[in-house]
């Protein structure tokens, strides 16, 4: 009967999907049949910016063009203080014989796409593909900080996993003293926990986390939030630590694709199997470039 | 019974289209665990009015479609609307001289089956939601109903789809 062979074929192809990693280049074959209707979703937002930006009076325009001139003066000033320590940093390291980081990487900037997904896992999906040279794991940032990273990729369209979908891990450190930890997702869209984090451990509220690179994905030093609240229940084993991610995850339309160049990493990451070997261990290994001063405070 | 001629296969094609844009269209963040599962109100129509043309097979392509552009696991929509389209074939003489309200009930039941199909398939893969407005698509799809069948139906007729 059709409707067992169909539950049949189901269940063969949720097994398929779920266990083997070949499955992903049907999957991004098919994202290629939904694009169309993808980008006729998000048609009406595009036609709806067009005209408000049309319709803009000439004094809105004016305005507007005062403020991001005075924006890009202040940004430029901070760049060459930035370009300035970064040359510092650079001479620092070579008098201490430690390789120099390298500081700028190639980045993209992609758009979302209009599209609602599954309400209950946090994925976004964005206008650029592998024809843009995307790949899957790659890191997701916008202007305030690290927003996922890409886990599906199609030809014309890729699919990004936002760093507070329940499933979502990073590995972090507290800016201000070099505590390493893990940010995982809640599911809920202004929350991160840190997992496994001793009751004795330097963190407070107001705590920048950052990236910490050690995972191997994510380039280190990019914000990921603020600790926003530190619980210390005596009948648990570690310290419940929940932070504030910093970069507008529902906010934000354009989003900027890195390609990471870290000193630790001694391939560049191209093929999708990669970067999952690399990810396990993320604690312990690469302490060649961390510091991690524990009595800094 | 003259033998009738299949005809407006477009149509339908364009109905369930629809359905897919429906389903991906941004809503306001309040309102996203309401969206109604358009695609199954879809299915539950043309299975009930055309059960020679569209069951189990149109169903279960469309719920291929719907893992695909909701970034699922592959196959898990498609196991949810393959069944309840089989449901919906078989009891379509039924629901046809049903009172209107009474469809709608059918419907819920119905969406709620595919939901909760769907839950399985979560449960096994360990991503369950944990609130209950995962439930909700199955109420707004009840109370849509009427108006879905209505649309359709005229549809249908403008169209001598059969």
């Amino acid at each position: 009967m059709r409707l067992i062979l169909l539950i049949v074929l189901s269940v063969v192809l949720m097994t398929m999907d779920h266990r083997l990693a070949q499955m992903a280049h049907v999957r991004s074959a098919l994202s290629l049949v939904l694009a169309p209707v993808q980008y006729l979703v998000n048609f009406p937002v595009v036609a709806g910016r067009w005209f408000t930006e049309g319709l803009s009076t000439r004094r809105d325009l004016i305005a507007e063009n005062a403020n991001l001139k005075a924006e890009q003066l202040l940004l430029r000033a901070q760049v060459q203080k930035l370009e300035a320590l970064e040359s510092e940093n650079r001479r620092l390291r070579e008098l201490l014989h430690s390789g120099s980081r390298i500081l700028s990487e190639r980045v993209l900037i992609a758009e979302l796409l209009a599209v609602d997904a599954d309400p209950f896992t946090h994925q976004i999906v964005l206008n650029k593909g592998s024809r843009d040279g995307a790949f899957k794991g790659q890191p997701l940032l916008d202007s305030q900080g690290v927003m996922g990273q890409v886990v599906e990729v199609g030809p014309i369209t890729s699919r990004a996993l936002l760093i507070t979908d329940a499933s979502h891990a990073i590995p972090v450190q507290v800016n201000r003293n070099g505590i390493r930890a893990v940010a995982l997702g809640t599911g809920a869209i202004d929350r991160l926990e840190l997992a496994h984090v001793p009751d004795t451990a330097d963190i407070r509220p107001g705590d920048l986390l950052i990236t910490s690179g050690l995972g191997g994905r994510f380039p280190p030093g990019y914000p990921v939030g603020t600790v926003a609240e530190v619980t210390h229940d005596p009948g648990q084993a570690y310290a419940l630590i929940t932070a504030r991610p910093s970069a507008r995850l529902d906010r934000s339309r354009e989003v900027l694709l890195v390609w990471p160049r870290m000193q630790t990493a001694p391939v560049e990451a191209e093929t999708g199997t990669a970067p999952e070997e690399r990810e396990s261990g993320p604690d312990g290994a690469g302490g060649s470039g961390e510091p991690a001063p524990e009595g800094s405070g | 019974m003259s033998v009738t001629r299949p005809r407006g296969g477009g149509i339908i094609a364009f109905t369930f289209f629809m359905a897919l844009l429906l389903t991906i269209l941004p809503l306001p963040e309040w309102a996203g665990p309401y969206r109604p599962s358009w695609v199954v109100l879809v299915l539950i129509y043309w299975c009930m009015a055309l059960p020679t043309r569209v069951g189990v097979g149109v169903g279960w392509l469309m719920g291929l479609l719907l893992d695909l552009i909701n970034g699922v696991l592959l196959g898990q929509h498609a196991l949810a609307l393959a069944v309840v389209a089989y449901l919906a074939t078989l009891l379509h003489q039924r629901i046809r001289v049903f009172p209107v309200w009474q469809q709608a009930l059918t419907v819920l039941v119905l969406v709620g089956l595919s939901q909760m199909l769907v839950l399985w398939v979560l449960g096994v893969t360990g991503a369950v939601p944990r609130s209950w407005d995962y439930w909700l698509p199955s109420l707004t799809s009840m109370l849509l109903w009427p108006w879905v069948f209505v649309i359709l139906r005229d549809v249908r007729r403008r169209f001598g789809v059969q």
